[in-house]
């Protein structure tokens, strides 16, 4: 006889015959389960009724969402409340509740039917038993550090005492998720089964097996696999961890460092004093401006974009059902194959059908490793490359919603591919170019119709880049907007539209990080510090390295032509050319600001201190991370005051997408905010003064610091 | 009122793992051994002695709850006899002399016994934890990196190579070996005796005569795995983003060897001499501490020199001979490259490299090893200096009166 007892918007609490009790989260009013504290409330609810009725014998833990649980409700903690005492308190009940819940002598057990992440993982661990469904895509983890936070449900107290100090580390301060088969080798759940009745029925049998379970963590018989903190294999795993995490972090990332810390004071007392120093770590980690930081653009900001937020409101979905792709290089191959993956028809057009063809193969060497690896089958590699069809005929591209022309940046052969190809399209299509350098504006006037001409600026390698940048002429509409930024939502790439100027935004500002780097070295900061600083302070690459991977010629051909160059423009220029002279072109070269030896690592050219003499006293090494920073970040703002950018949310989305602006700094706008208004106005005066005018502040930016206004208010408390 | 220096001695060093001389003895025995040594040498009336003041670094297990008392409660010197034992990592051993000295300099005691002791080869180096290196929220923000790393970071650095390294420790071998033969240690350097009196050690185990340029050439540096493995190399460069590398170029035949091993030396006012009837052989002019950055750590000899030489209103030159720790073969010569001083001044009867760094003993054991050598060439002053974990630096001029 089964009966349901509670039935609310967040689960359902039901008892069998057999006196099996199963809580059933399924939250009707989110999209799917996600952990809160409310949740806690109404499963303490639950939980406590299953433990009163002496009918009860254990209780099965689930969900009748997709998800077991999605991880912790993001929009709270995007929106934390201001009293951080309260949430402290939060936390120690919660601890308390599930404590009690844990040791009451009854079996729970997760029967996790699909994602258990985050605070959804942390309650399967509050469970006594973990089986999972073996489910396609289905993940387990503690993903919390790529939030720049740390488990703080109890996950980094408890997983240790399952799979010893060194795999907790490894999941909890890497962030993984492994998918379910992995998740059960490394110990994270106990069991596998292949469907959904059997994932009930080998729950129910556990809990009639073990009436009295009592947890690793309650049993003073079990020890920590590979031994506690204080053993010497817990103590150099901890050491190595930290030094480690430096090496990823560099210190930028103090939720992980936090994280660590709970488990090196936690994890040497009982239980519940290591959740209580949890809870201490986690709501300092919480309130980080870090972790903020990283919530609301690496987060919310990114996944709003991909929803297609820079969408222009009033028009319909644009489908792109078939693509025209000008040019199969390396981007207009890759172009087509992000499109083909989602089931668009692509015309790969070029001038002889080899090159078209060769355009053609890089998409099935791409899924030619999926197939070798198991991912694919050969047949749906098929499918997929059905849909590309290379081509020297301009006639193939009648009947595309779209076309995008990916033909070498010369403005003459733009202009020429663009009116050919465009009398192929029906009056409605929009064309757009895939320029990363040539004014859209200019590009345009080769259009019948310029109002429906739009860039669209794919990174490379188009695969693996999410971002795309929608560039608007001065003649495109917003219905044209519209279709593009359909178009990459539906390509599943995350775009910001951006405004025509040089260079428009991505490539403007990150050119101001190279042409820093170069001054730096110009003024004899030496190679090395300058590369490694730049990593210090969280950029992927040095930006010596980076010039060194566009080649040294193009950054003198794109300067050759500007009018007029600024001083700091001809220094970088002059110190390009040396090189040049010397026969250092960059890294197709092989020789460039690095030395590229065959077979080994690059390494700094050991004549660059005979060219450019250097000392390590010329600058102290936070100067120059600040100068490599402020910079982009100044000619971010300048690129606003323009209107190059129409909100802050889309530089803060394309600098950490487009060129690696360090995620902990929430972007190149989030980055004012954290440096603080006044802070950054003052260090750019100073280094006006000391540097050059390439610094200098934007009245408007000036005022906003004196007011202390920030880009992104703190939001005040619902 | 001056601080004199009326005697030091030490044990001999053994192998500091299990197979070494002295792993059977513990460290309150070799302590006790030196304390007797000096009480029968002297005929001390031990009802004046006041207190022992011990540096030891890894106090747990033999050497916890306060090794200097259990060895002054083990010696027979009396109950009224105190014990303190310190920790300033490696220069624990002279930190106790400076501390005696200070006291007796201030009037408030008049004898006090001060050295050091450990035996590594019983209580491992480390093994007592500590959140410089493991709490993650000091050692993060504190750069920390082991000493290895900043051994070699020193030698990236400051343009160091293997080559120099290796000929450091083949010439510090060679040094030892000529001086232990000499008979230059006897006077000071006391065999260690079993509970029978049977004879342990006699000799400095470590010594290793044959020791050339090229075998140490043939060794693998120790610190490349741990700085790769253990992300110490990055953590080193975060901090030094001038050095391109680290360049991992020590490994156990230029770093100071592991050994068991303890050291005493007798600090008292002219007054305590007096009335045990000892004649006294040197005073302390100056002493001196001073910290440095902690991830290179082993810089602080030359800094701390400096300020010792200040206080004793000296410049480098008025000292005849350094004692420099050879914790690693970087750290003396960075030394004499920062101060300016030439090697034959110092490590004249060679270093931790052949004889081994007992660390919490090695600081009254170069202090002793000074003080002979300047009595044997008939020399006035000398400074002994060491290295120290976190990034400190000691230093103590002495002169012979």
């Amino acid at each position: 006889m089964e009966q349901t007892t509670i039935k609310n918007t967040i689960l359902s609490y039901e008892t069998d015959a057999d006196g099996i009790g199963r809580i059933t989260i399924h939250m009707t009013e989110q999209p799917t389960n996600l952990f809160s504290l409310e949740f806690i409330e109404a499963y303490v609810e639950a939980a406590r009724q299953a433990l009163r009725d002496d009918q009860v014998k254990g209780v099965i833990v689930t969900s009748a969402h997709r998800d077991f649980m999605a991880g912790a409700d993001l929009k709270f903690i995007g929106n934390p409340p201001e009293d951080r005492k309260e949430l402290f308190d939060g936390l120690l009940r919660m601890h308390r509740e599930m404590r009690e819940i844990e040791k009451a002598g009854k079996p729970f057990v997760a029967a996790i039917n699909g994602n258990a992440l985050g605070g959804g993982y942390e309650l399967a661990l509050t469970c006594h038993h973990r089986i999972a469904l073996r489910k396609e895509g289905l993940k387990i983890g503690l993903p919390e550090t790529q939030l720049g936070l740390f488990p703080g449900g109890g996950g980094t107290q408890r997983l240790p005492y399952l799979i010893g100090i060194q795999n907790a580390l490894m999941i909890i301060l890497q962030g993984q998720t492994p998918r379910v088969e992995k998740a059960l080798s490394q110990g994270l759940v106990d069991a596998l089964v292949d469907t959904e009745e059997e994932l009930l029925a080998s729950a129910k049998k556990w809990i009639l097996d073990n009436p009295n379970p009592v947890q690793p963590w309650d049993n003073r018989k079990h020890r920590i696999p590979g031994g506690g903190v204080m053993t010497p294999g817990g103590a150099q795993t901890i050491m190595g961890a930290i030094g480690n995490l430096r090496k990823k972090t560099h210190g930028n990332y103090p939720g992980a460092t936090m994280g660590l810390a709970a488990i090196h004071d936690g994890l040497q007392l009982p239980i519940d004093r290591g959740l209580e120093v949890e809870a201490r770590y986690f709501i300092k980690a919480f309130y980080s401006p870090e972790a903020q930081n990283l919530i609301r653009t690496g987060f919310f900001a990114i996944n709003e974009a991909r929803k297609g937020k820079a969408k222009p409101k009033g028009f319909d979905t644009y489908r792109v059902n078939k693509l025209g792709i000008l040019g199969a290089g390396m981007m207009g191959a890759g172009i087509a194959y992000v499109s083909a993956k989602v089931g668009m028809e692509v015309v790969l057009k070029d001038v002889s059908q080899e090159q078209a063809e060769k355009g053609k193969a890089y998409s099935h060497n791409l899924l030619q490793k999926k197939v070798s690896r198991g991912y694919m089958s050969e047949e749906e590699r098929d499918t997929f490359l059905d849909r590309i069809h290379p081509t020297t005929s301009v006639e193939d591209l009648r009947g595309c919603d779209l076309i995008i022309e990916a033909v070498f940046e010369n403005p003459e052969l733009k202009a020429n591919v663009t009116q050919e190809a465009e009398a192929m399209l029906e009056d409605d299509k929009i064309f757009a170019s895939n320029t990363s350098t040539l004014p859209i504006t200019i590009l345009a006037k080769a259009s019948e119709h310029p109002n429906q001409f739009i860039g669209i600026h794919f990174f490379s390698p188009v695969d693996k880049m999410p971002l795309v940048e929608i560039i608007v002429g001065k003649e495109t509409d917003d219905r044209t907007i519209a279709a593009a930024v359909d178009y990459v939502t539906q390509i599943k790439k995350v775009p910001i539209v951006v405004n025509d100027s040089q260079g428009f935004f991505t490539s403007r500002v990150f050119g101001t990080y190279t042409g820093e780097g170069a001054l730096l070295l110009s003024e004899g900061v030496p190679a090395t510090v300058i590369e490694h600083v730049a990593k210090r302070v969280g950029m992927p690459v040095g930006p010596l390295a980076v010039t060194d991977e566009v080649s040294l010629t193009l950054a003198l051909h794109v300067m050759d032509n500007m009018r007029e160059m600024p001083d700091h423009t001809k220094r970088i220029y002059d110190l390009y050319q040396k090189l040049v002279q010397q026969g250092r072109e960059g890294k197709k070269a092989r020789k460039g600001f690095y030395e590229y030896p065959e077979g080994e690592k690059k390494h700094l050219w050991t004549g660059l201190n005979d060219l450019f003499p250097s000392d390590p006293d010329t600058l102290d090494a936070d100067t120059v991370g600040k100068r490599l920073l402020h910079i982009m970040a100044l000619e971010s703002y300048r690129c606003l005051e323009e209107g190059v950018l129409r909100n802050t949310t889309d530089g803060d989305i394309g600098s950490l997408m487009g060129f690696g602006f360090p995620p902990y700094t929430g972007g190149v706008f989030s980055y004012i905010d954290y440096v603080g208004p006044a802070t950054f106005v003052a260090e750019c005066d100073e280094y006006t003064r000391r540097f050059g005018p390439r610094f200098g502040v934007p009245d408007s930016l000036r005022q906003r610091a004196e007011s202390n206004q920030l880009f992104y208010p703190k939001k005040p408390v619902a | 009122m001056e601080a004199y220096i009326y005697d030091a001695v030490r044990t001999v060093r053994g192998k500091g793992n299990n197979k070494g001389a002295l792993a059977g003895m513990t460290p309150t025995h070799l302590a006790v051994t030196l304390l007797d040594e000096l009480r029968q040498r002297h005929d001390l009336d031990t009802t004046q002695v006041e207190d022992l003041i011990m540096g030891c670094v890894t106090q747990i297990m033999d050497q916890g709850a306060n090794i200097a008392k259990t060895a002054a409660q083990h010696s027979g010197y009396g109950n009224h006899l105190c014990g303190v034992t310190l920790n300033r990592f490696c220069g624990s051993g002279l930190e106790a002399i400076n501390q005696a000295a200070a006291y007796v300099k201030a009037g408030f005691k008049d004898l006090v016994l001060a050295g050091g002791v450990e035996s590594m080869s019983r209580v491992k180096m480390g093994s007592d934890g500590g959140a410089m290196a493991m709490d993650p929220m000091v050692a993060m923000p504190g750069h920390f990196v082991p000493q290895g790393i900043s051994a070699d970071l020193i030698a990236s650095k400051y343009g160091f190579s293997r080559e120099d390294c290796d000929a450091f420790a083949a010439e510090s071998q060679r040094r030892a070996a000529a001086a232990q033969e000499a008979g230059y240690f006897d006077k000071s350097r006391i065999p260690v005796k079993d509970i029978n009196g049977f004879t342990v050690l006699d000799h400095d185990e470590n010594i290793r005569p044959s020791t050339t340029t090229e075998v140490l050439a043939g060794l693998d540096p120790s610190f490349a795995m741990m700085g790769q493995m253990g992300g110490f190399d990055a953590v080193a460069i975060d901090r030094y983003p001038e050095v391109a590398t680290v360049e991992h170029i020590h490994h156990p035949g230029n770093s100071s060897a592991i050994v068991d091993g303890a050291a005493l030396a007798m600090v008292g006012s002219k007054q305590a001499g007096e009335r045990q009837g000892l004649k006294p052989r040197a005073r302390i002019r100056s002493v001196a501490v001073y910290g440095t950055e902690p991830t290179i750590m082993l810089v602080g000899p030359a800094p701390a020199s400096r300020i010792a030489l200040d206080k004793a209103g000296m410049t480098k030159d008025d000292i005849d001979l350094y004692e420099v720790n050879e914790a690693f073969a970087v750290v003396p010569l960075r030394f004499m490259q920062d101060l300016g001083v030439p090697h034959d001044k110092v490590n004249v009867n060679g270093g931790a490299i052949a004889m081994g760094h007992p660390l919490g003993a090695t600081g009254c054991m170069l202090f002793g090893t000074l003080l002979d050598e300047l009595e044997r060439r008939d020399l006035s002053t000398g400074l002994v200096t060491l290295c120290i974990g976190g990034g400190m630096g000691i230093a103590t001029i002495i002169e012979r009166v």
